[in-house]
């Protein structure tokens, strides 16, 4: 708990430095976070790496595995169409849209707003695609954040299920270090897979 | 995307390679840090970006809804795949 809050009050900081203006524009323009990023897979790269029990952890993937990606597209999307009840603004299938996002927030919403707009028109198209925007960075960082807290009360597979199409970059390091490192594969595997989905399904429910 | 997991790789290799220096057991600790630091980054471009913050309030609460739903709902499913498929592997 105490690591979860070091997160979340290193986030709000960054927030409102960011919000502020403060800070020049070149750090806010040039993209530091990849760059941060690719350290951080190299560091989990190191750490898999040098794990001794690497050899066991190749042996374990099987067909099975097919079924955690098959979780995550499932529970997103059958709980994004019940949201959609409460939602009255936008249709089932807007909202469905915006779900299978699954947190891949930079490509849904440019796909959403440019899709919607022959039916919705520009503005209520762009609208749509920000709350995509906003909708998948919060499910990131639900799934950053949440990561232990999933663990505890729904299993080690939650966290991955959580992340998405993340699984397999920005919420890998934290699944490694909650859900454990034998399910580093199983986790970049899930990545991959919904991750290619989300154009299909994205562009599916649009047309709808 | 890909050079992400190409680099990913690359420190496997690597790590691989070096796995009997003792040092690199101890990698957890500047994982963390180094999480820390992208979240900060990650918390700058949310704040700094006025599309953002000025939509928040009016958007935000429907994005929330369905960050929320989706998240539910695949942990749910997660709970279930686990507890049915994946439990007894871990006792054994």
């Amino acid at each position: 708990m105490k690591g979860s809050l070091i997160v979340v009050a290193f986030f709000a900081f960054g927030c409102l430095l960011g919000w502020s203006g403060y800070l020049p524009d070149i750090i806010i323009k040039n993209d530091i976070t990849v760059y941060v990023l690719y350290l951080l897979m190299f560091q989990v790269g190191l750490s898999i790496g040098s794990d001794k029990k690497l050899k066991d952890i190749l042996c374990s993937i099987s067909p099975k595995l097919l079924l955690v990606p098959l979780a995550t597209i499932v529970g997103t999307l059958t709980a994004s169409a019940l949201i959609s009840l409460v939602i009255t603004q936008w249709s089932v299938f807007d909202c469905l849209a915006v779900g299978s996002g699954f947190a891949y927030y930079s490509l849904s919403s440019i796909l959403i707003t440019e899709l919607k707009e022959a039916s919705l028109g520009v503005q209520l198209a762009t609208e749509l695609g920000t709350i995509a925007l906003i909708a998948n960075i919060i499910r990131e960082i639900i799934a950053l954040l949440g990561a232990p807290l999933f663990v505890k009360y729904f299993g080690r597979l939650s966290p991955i299920c959580a992340g998405g199409a993340t699984t397999m970059d920005t919420t890998l390091p934290i699944i490694t270090r909650y859900s454990g490192k034998d399910l580093v594969f199983v986790s970049i595997f899930h990545g991959i897979i919904v991750d290619f989905t989300v154009p299909f399904f994205v562009s599916f429910f649009c047309s709808l | 995307m890909f050079t992400v997991i190409g680099i990913m790789f690359g420190g496997i290799a690597i790590g691989y390679l070096l796995r009997n220096i003792e040092l690199l057991q101890k990698i957890g600790k500047p994982i963390s840090y180094t999480i820390l630091l992208l979240l900060f980054l990650l918390g700058i471009s949310v704040g700094a970006n006025e599309a953002i913050v000025n939509n928040l309030t009016t958007l935000g609460v429907q994005a929330l809804l369905i960050a929320l739903a989706g998240t539910t709902g695949s942990i749910l499913a997660a709970w279930a795949v686990y507890h049915f498929f994946f439990k007894e592997r871990r006792k054994e």
